[in-house]
């Protein structure tokens, strides 16, 4: 029984072995190749397929159209897109695959911290650089003893900057002094978006009245919002995902607690106005990449564009993800040559490039100082308020 | 005082929609001794039924709690007959596996069919809320729906086990199945019937929380179904009132501990205090130390 079990698994690695030969042989070898290689390494299925389809396919976009005019330095750009399953494991097997099958010049993706984390290792011993457009986690470009990782990149502001940029917010520009903050204790994102809030906050000389917790997947809040409410708080602070949030407000108005609610960009779904109500959503405010309700002549046009192409409006990600395609290009276009090396160098030395999601300059963490959108929900809709730059 | 009243409003609130889960658990328990975990799924069933009836067919809210509930209790009986029934005279371990196996199967199956993304129902209770005693204290108008429906759906299950020959039979079963079925009641038909009924409640409380809280998702009857237990066990399973005071008593209590600053360890106080009962009176609260269950 025992042999017959060794015979069997010989013969299942044996066969896992050749298929593996049998794909590699079918890959074409890229180093003198008429295209530039970018890899893709997204969350095409899984619990957070919509993030990954949603920037997958504004790069699609944007590569499409670059390719349009002429591609990159006379040659055309080839997009290999892999699924990583949103899944850790799956997405460092992806990069793994990109960087040494594949042979591409960089990597973009993958969409959540969690995931670009994973990622990251094989992209840096590969020596091929990886760039997210929406891994906004402090500590995806930067290891925990605070040293830059050489191949790692980002587009998108961090956690920190949106929490300091809400406490400003809501201290100078609404003028409320006393706040409550309600955050979800399970959540990094949720925990690392309150510390900013608060140290910001209290430095400026405001109050907090209140600190109370919740859990992602609770649905009732009643009893922590009552206790807020007690304190008389002007603002509430409420960074989380717009499944729970939506219920907060709901359930905050319905309480008689009207103060404004702000937050970040986890509300950035159509699901929080169906949840909440529209009626409860009014004073709701919160910081995004971008807003769809931009009308500068740029975002105009790639609204327009990618309504012919998708039949949709565009969001965030699909925002975040056409201006990472141009990222990438602009990068390879003044490296001068499609090699992973000096797109790094080009990628680090990114001044003032102009995307629809704001002006961007990568500094010396690989993080951009990028301006950052405040919306204001009114009638249930996101409306642009103010673009605050860095 | 007012932030205390409040608190005690949100937590009888929160505790009518256990006690509306619990009644079913309680009631399949008190006659066949199986714990039912598939309980929380098939009430997550019955908000998916009354969301679809409402949204895509535009009922209102009375007929769709009916014929969710008619559902419901079709699933509950083919439940029964697939799952339950065929190992009913096997040990008490295998029972409760599979009532998590097919607790497993109908998230996950739900899952495949409507996604996992959340859905909200339409506005079907008027939400108007309204100040008691012209204080600060709110009472949301669809509690009194949940509380009203909770309360009649118990005398209605009081009534049909006290005196119809449905609940005479049910009694029977559950006192002794052999006996019964000696004196020429058929057993697979009570049970068949606790099924129903006990699946019917579930899809109730499913059309009720999916208005009240507005979102449902396959995975929700996950966590509630748990704390119904929990209020099921603390009142004494397999008694009906001892469901609606576990139910009130469990929400009341994490509420309060909610108010008291302890909103992170509200679920562990509610487990401890399930210990807690399960070593001082095994029986429950309302439990009586006697053989004679529903």
């Amino acid at each position: 029984m025992k042999k017959r079990f060794c015979l069997l698994m010989t013969l299942l690695f044996t066969f896992t072995l050749f298929t593996g030969c049998t794909q590699k042989s079918t890959q074409a070898s890229s180093t003198d190749s008429e295209t530039i290689k970018v890899g893709l390494n997204y969350e095409l299925s899984g619990n957070v397929a919509t993030y990954g389809q949603g920037l997958s396919n504004g790069i699609e976009l944007a590569i499409e159209e670059i390719n349009k005019n002429g591609g990159v330095l006379g040659k055309q750009i080839e997009v290999v897109k892999i699924d990583n399953k949103s899944d850790n494991a799956e997405a460092a097997n992806v990069s793994t695959r990109l960087a040494t099958r594949d042979k591409v010049v960089a990597i973009l993706g993958p969409a959540t911290s969690g995931n670009t984390k994973a990622a990251s290792p094989a992209a840096v011993q590969n020596k091929v650089p990886l760039i997210s457009a929406s891994a906004t986690a402090d500590d995806v470009t930067v290891d925990a003893n605070g040293k830059v990782r050489e191949y790692i990149f980002k587009t998108c502001f961090s956690d920190s900057f949106q929490g300091v940029t809400m406490a400003n917010f809501a201290f100078h520009d609404l003028s409320l002094k006393n706040a409550a903050v309600l955050f979800d204790n399970t959540s990094d994102y949720s925990k690392g978006l309150t510390k900013n809030f608060k140290e910001t906050y209290t430095a400026l000389g405001g109050k907090i009245l209140a600190e109370e917790a919740y859990q992602a997947k609770d649905t009732d809040y009643k009893a922590v919002l009552t206790k807020i409410k007690a304190t008389n708080p002007e603002v509430l602070y409420v960074p989380g995902y717009y499944e729970e949030v939506g219920l907060i407000v709901r359930q905050a108005r319905e309480l008689g607690l009207t103060v404004p609610v702000l937050g970040a960009d986890g509300y950035d779904s159509p699901k929080l106005a169906e949840i909440a109500g529209k009626e409860a959503l009014n004073k709701v405010y919160y910081t995004n990449h971008y807003s769809s309700m931009d009308n500068a002549p740029d975002v105009v046009k790639f609204k327009t564009a990618f309504n012919a192409k998708y039949g949709k409006e565009a969001d965030a990600f699909h925002a975040l993800g056409y201006d990472l395609g141009y990222f990438f290009a602009d990068a390879v276009t003044r490296a001068g040559v499609a090699d992973s090396v000096k797109v790094k160098e080009a990628l680090a030395a990114t001044k003032d490039f102009k995307g629809i999601t704001g002006t961007l300059s990568i500094d010396e963490n690989h993080n951009p100082v990028k301006a950052v959108t405040i919306l204001e929900v009114k009638n249930g809709e996101p409306t642009f308020l103010k673009k605050l730059e860095p | 005082m007012d932030q205390f009243i409040q608190q005690m409003v949100n937590g009888i609130s929160l505790g009518s929609i256990y006690a509306l889960i619990a009644l079913g658990y309680t009631m399949v328990y008190g006659i066949i001794n199986l714990i039912n975990f598939a309980h929380g799924d098939i009430y997550m069933v019955g908000a998916y039924v009354g969301f679809a009836l409402t949204t895509f067919l535009h009922f209102s809210f009375f007929p769709a709690l009916f014929i969710s509930m008619l559902v419901c209790s079709i699933l509950g009986i083919i439940i029964e007959k697939v799952a339950y029934k065929p190992i009913r005279n096997s040990t008490r371990i295998a029972a409760l596996i599979t009532a998590i196996s097919v607790s497993l199967f109908l998230e996950y199956g739900m899952m495949y069919f409507v996604k996992a993304e959340t859905r909200t129902f339409p506005a079907l209770l008027p939400n108007k809320q309204i100040n008691l005693f012209h204080t600060n204290i709110v009472l949301d108008i669809r509690n009194l729906y949940i509380i009203f429906v909770t309360i009649s759906l118990m005398a209605i299950l009081q009534y049909i086990i006290y005196k119809t020959k449905v609940g005479k039979s049910m009694r029977a079963v559950s006192l002794d199945r052999d006996a019964a079925q000696l004196m020429g009641i058929d057993i697979n038909k009570t049970i068949s019937y606790t099924f129903a009924m006990g699946s019917a409640l579930a899809g109730a409380a499913g059309v009720l929380v999916g208005t009240y809280y507005n979102s449902i998702n396959p995975l929700m009857g996950v966590a509630p179904g748990l704390k119904a237990f929990v209020a099921a066990v603390i009142g004494g399973i397999g008694i009906i009132p001892g469901a609606v005071f576990g139910g009130f008593f469990l929400g009341i209590t994490e509420t309060l501990v909610s108010a008291f600053g302890g909103s992170l360890y509200k679920d562990a106080v509610s487990f401890t205090i399930l210990i807690f009962v399960l070593l001082v009176k095994p029986n429950g609260l309302l439990g009586k130390n006697i053989k004679e269950k529903v």
